[in-house]
């Protein structure tokens, strides 16, 4: 009786599969017929503009969204050090206004920060940050960017157990000492892989910078992508950026997975 | 006149409103072997973080060779390079090398150069017999290794004395005797140590006085001989018999 029981479970399962794989196929074969495929190649993969934006979408696009992640991280990742020690100081009010940089950066939208920065600062004061996009673009995302990492780089610190600084300053060494040898250091293996992710999401956060405005060599890639799809009046330019994009941030996020397998097979 | 190693004048600490230690007064001698017992919760390992003040004393005082580490305006830093510490978990630092283990403080906060601080890790390592670990990271050793090279670790700032917060705890009962003896090893050349164990056989044979403690208080202390074979108090019977009969 059970084993009927059984039986019937597992005949009803399987059409149950098969009746999704049912639905799939039609859903496939209706897009195959359906679709206009040639106004999609035209629109998305139109080989002449493709072959138009080279080298350019290369030479001044990736480079430049290179160039202004790299930059903004680097502002980022020193401020964010900053914050977390902050947050960790035993002075209270370090500790609050760690914690109200944080929570006000995190809150607000990265695009209101990157407004606040390029035009809010110069009508307020008369006075702009130099160096252009690249200038300003770098300090409003580090200044996003800094509040998410602080709190990676906070909890990277207090994962690594308190008998390590105990042991550290019982040898004579002093609170900063023991931060920069013995914590830290440990610290940062802990905390590359999430650091790595903050990263990626910077990459695409680049995009933003448009409100800035450019010159034809500041164009990051969407912008540079905008720009030619308005040139154009075709979408095959958000094919190829989206292409670039996804050749910078896929090493990386494979990056990550491998990075956190070792990290776990380091723990066992 | 050389002022005592040690010496605890009257020390109180509260942890919130629990008071833990009660009045703790002492003196450690130059090359004298002191150990704690007490039961769980009695105050020793606080009394002993007390004395490095890894815990901040909440009144009293502890005179570290004359110079007193609870004062606010204490060298605490350079007072601790004069006190070796060895943890019941170890705590070696496990980002680095057994030799970078042994030199980094010796390097940070001695300032030696770095060919002297390696001579010096060697034959630190020598001495707890581990010579040929030099180059492994510490999670490649056994809890017994780890904990010899955190004791090498110690000695290799030349400290004048030694604390010792439960060293056997965390070990596999196999791995306890080799620890025992490079700390028995410590005790005949000349060391003062304060350690703080359950290790009977050990205060019985090695120690010059053992200080029995209960709810933050000296219950007594004397040599090995007479308070662990023929206790004064109810309460260091009871503990002796309780953990007897583990």
């Amino acid at each position: 009786m059970a084993s009927e029981a059984v039986l019937r479970q597992r005949r009803r399962q399987r059409l149950g599969r098969g009746a999704m794989y049912g639905l799939l196929g039609l859903v496939v074969a209706a897009m195959v017929f359906f679709a206009d495929w040639e106004q999609i190649r035209k629109s998305f993969f139109n080989v002449e503009i493709i072959k138009d934006m080279f080298p350019e979408v290369v030479t001044v696009g990736a480079r430049n969204t290179i160039i202004y992640t790299a930059l903004a991280f680097a502002l980022g990742i020193v401020w964010a050090l900053g914050l977390a020690l902050m947050k960790l100081s035993s002075v209270a009010p370090y500790r609050w206004f760690a914690t109200a940089y944080i929570e006000l950066f995190r809150g607000l939208p990265a695009l209101i920060t990157i407004i606040l920065v390029g035009f809010g600062l110069p009508l307020a004061f008369g006075w702009s940050i130099p160096g252009g996009t690249l200038g300003k673009g770098a300090i409003g995302l580090g200044i996003v960017a800094a509040a998410y990492m602080a709190e990676t780089i906070r909890a990277g610190i207090q994962a690594v157990p308190r008998g390590q600084m105990e042991a550290a300053r019982s040898l004579g060494m002093s609170s900063g000492t023991a931060m920069t040898y013995i914590m830290l250091p440990q610290a940062f293996r802990i905390i590359i892989p999430p650091l790595t992710n903050e990263l990626v999401l910077l990459i695409k956060d680049t995009s933003l910078l448009f409100v800035l405005g450019s010159t034809p060599q500041s164009k990051e890639l969407t912008k540079f992508a905008r720009d030619v799809m308005a040139a154009k009046v075709n979408a095959t330019p958000l094919t190829v950026v989206a292409v670039m994009y996804l050749l910078i941030t896929l090493p990386l996020t494979y990056l990550v997975r491998k990075l956190e397998r070792k990290a776990e097979a380091e723990k066992r | 006149m050389n002022a005592p190693p040690i010496e605890i004048r009257d020390l109180h600490k509260y942890f919130g409103e629990l008071e833990v230690l009660r009045g703790i007064s002492t003196t450690i001698q130059q090359g004298e072997v002191v150990c704690l017992l007490g039961p769980s919760g009695s105050g020793k390992s606080t009394l002993l973080r007390c004395v490095n003040r890894l815990e901040e004393a909440t009144a009293g005082s502890i005179l570290i060779e004359g110079e007193d580490i609870t004062d606010e305006d204490a060298d605490v830093d350079g007072l601790r390079t004069r006190i070796g510490m060895v943890f019941q978990q170890f705590n070696l630092f496990p980002h680095l090398t057994v030799l970078r283990n042994l030199r980094i403080a010796q390097r940070k906060v001695l300032g030696r150069p770095t060919d002297e601080a390696t001579r010096i890790a060697e034959e630190m390592l020598e001495r707890v017999g581990l010579s040929d670990k030099i180059d492994e990271h510490p999670s490649r050793l056994s809890g017994g290794q780890q904990q010899r090279v955190a004791i090498a670790r110690a000695l290799c700032m030349n400290p004048d004395m030694m604390l010792f917060d439960e060293p056997t705890s965390a070990l596999d009962p196999e791995l306890i005797g080799e620890v025992l003896d490079v700390m028995r090893e410590l005790a005949e050349a000349g060391m003062t140590m304060l350690v703080v164990t359950h290790e009977m056989g050990f205060a019985l044979q090695v120690a010059d006085r053992v200080i029995f403690m209960d709810e933050g208080v000296i219950v007594e202390e004397g040599p090995p001989n007479e308070v662990l074979r023929n206790p004064a108090h109810d309460r260091t019977k009871r503990f002796l018999r309780a953990i007897e009969v583990e």
